[in-house]
């Protein structure tokens, strides 16, 4: 566990060293839910029927920005050598960058939705299951993007692959955890899509880190 | 003649069994198109070390990397006491130390924070292995200051840390003063009296008493 906790111990801080990061990928997804109300005009109603889809949408595509230097960056100044031979398991390894990009790029992310869900007009009775449904998304993205990261690694413009490989794989997380806002804001029940969002995490989290394991052995 | 070869080979094998050495059978290694080399075998026994030389481009790295299980070798076997090294490479990873080209330090931590990290993953004592290459004044310092020299002696700093038996080494010394090339000296020493074994790929002279030497 130590080993697991000391790689984790290690993305904090370089988080924090680099706020940047952090700060880029927050400012994308205010930004990206600020250009609907221009695109689809001032209509609140709009808005506010768009606003889950595009909630979700704008986040997931934040959370891909920091992603391909998940392990490009430790394969190119020798550190993933390092952490290959650490005797971490390497699906271990996997799991806790993903868990690290969830904390420093998925939780920034969830704090900003109160200001991304006013810019769409999304009711304030919603904005608690938005944050549960972006809690959850951003997490199964977090693990679908670490098996991604380690797939295109070394590869010719990984960056392109790798959303290309990924999103397409995030589809149902968007369909619950959207459902599960429109619900809340037309007053039922959010609890059920939470739920099913929850299910789609507890399938990702442990296989995502597993082939993203293999494909750093280069299996 | 052949006979002979193999009665020698095969207490060869015995001996490495017994006490635990690193035998390469046969290794071939491709990159890419071409053939980095083909019918390689060693032994390494506790307490030894031995020096690969050869032109670049001879496959000394990628020899490191394979015995480090970070490569596939096409053919051959890697024997750790007489065992296959790489069934569990998890394991096999955790008793080696690899030092590649690159320093694997975050330009963002300081000296200190950088050890630090692998203090955790190794265990040992940071402070010591600081004051193992002289690195104490520079510890917090941000890594992304220190000179080529300096870096590479904090990378060098991770072998002082906790007990490894076998040390992989590609070009140690590169960009270090005479006086750091000297610190090494009962770094290396203390290893192989320990029991240790050391793979280096160099074109300089290590400060060992007397290296084998595999040429590629």
């Amino acid at each position: 566990m130590s080993p697991f906790l000391a790689v984790l111990g290690r993305e904090l801080r370089l988080a924090v060293r680099h706020p940047a990061d952090t700060l880029s990928a927050v400012l994308f997804f205010v930004l990206v839910a600020a250009l609907f109300p221009f695109g689809v005009g001032p209509s609140p109603e709009l808005l506010a029927r768009l606003a889950p889809g595009a909630l979700l949408a704008s986040a997931l595509l934040a959370a891909l920005l920091p992603l391909d230097r998940l392990f490009g960056a430790e394969a190119e100044d020798g550190s993933l050598d390092q952490l290959l031979l650490s005797g971490l398991h390497p699906a271990a390894l996997a799991a806790a960058k993903a868990l690290g990009h969830w904390l420093t790029t998925g939780l920034p992310l969830v704090a900003a939705t109160p200001v991304a869900a006013a810019l769409l007009n999304l009711p304030t009775g919603a904005w608690g299951a938005a944050l549960v449904a972006l809690a959850l998304a951003s997490a199964i993205l977090s693990v679908l993007g670490a098996a991604g990261a380690a797939l295109t690694l070394g590869a010719r413009r990984g960056g392109v692959l790798l959303p290309l490989l990924v999103l397409p794989l995030a589809i149902p997380a968007v369909i619950f955890g959207a459902a599960a806002i429109e619900a809340a804001a037309s007053g039922l029940e959010a609890r059920p899509y939470l739920l099913l969002t929850g299910a789609l995490l507890a399938l990702a989290a442990p296989l995502a880190p597993l082939a993203a394991g293999a494909a750093l052995k280069g299996d | 003649m052949e006979e002979g070869a193999r009665q020698a080979r095969e207490a060869g094998v015995l001996e490495a069994e017994r006490s635990g050495a690193l035998e390469a059978r046969d290794l071939a290694c491709w990159r890419g198109e071409r053939l980095v080399f083909a019918d390689l075998g060693f032994v390494l026994r506790p307490g030894e070390a031995m020096l690969l030389t050869g032109a670049n481009g001879a496959g000394k790295s990628t020899l490191l990397r394979v015995v480090a299980g970070l490569l596939p070798a096409m053919e051959g076997t890697l024997l750790w006491g007489g065992a296959d090294a790489l069934a569990d490479r998890v394991a096999h990873g955790a008793r080696l130390r690899y030092l590649g080209h690159m320093d694997a330090l975050k330009p963002a931590l300081t000296a200190r924070e950088n050890l630090d990290f692998f203090r955790r993953l190794h265990g040992g004592d940071t402070d010591a292995a600081l004051d193992a290459l002289d690195l104490r004044p520079l510890a917090d310092l941000p890594a992304r200051v220190l000179s080529s020299g300096q870096k590479r002696r904090l990378a060098l700093a991770r072998l002082a840390l906790a007990p490894a038996p076998l040390w992989l080494l590609d070009e140690p010394t590169v960009g270090l003063d005479a006086a750091s090339v000297e610190r090494l000296r009962p770094l290396l020493a203390a290893h192989l009296g320990r029991g240790g074994m050391i793979l280096a790929a160099t074109h300089l002279p290590l400060p060992l008493a007397a290296p084998r030497e595999l040429r590629l």
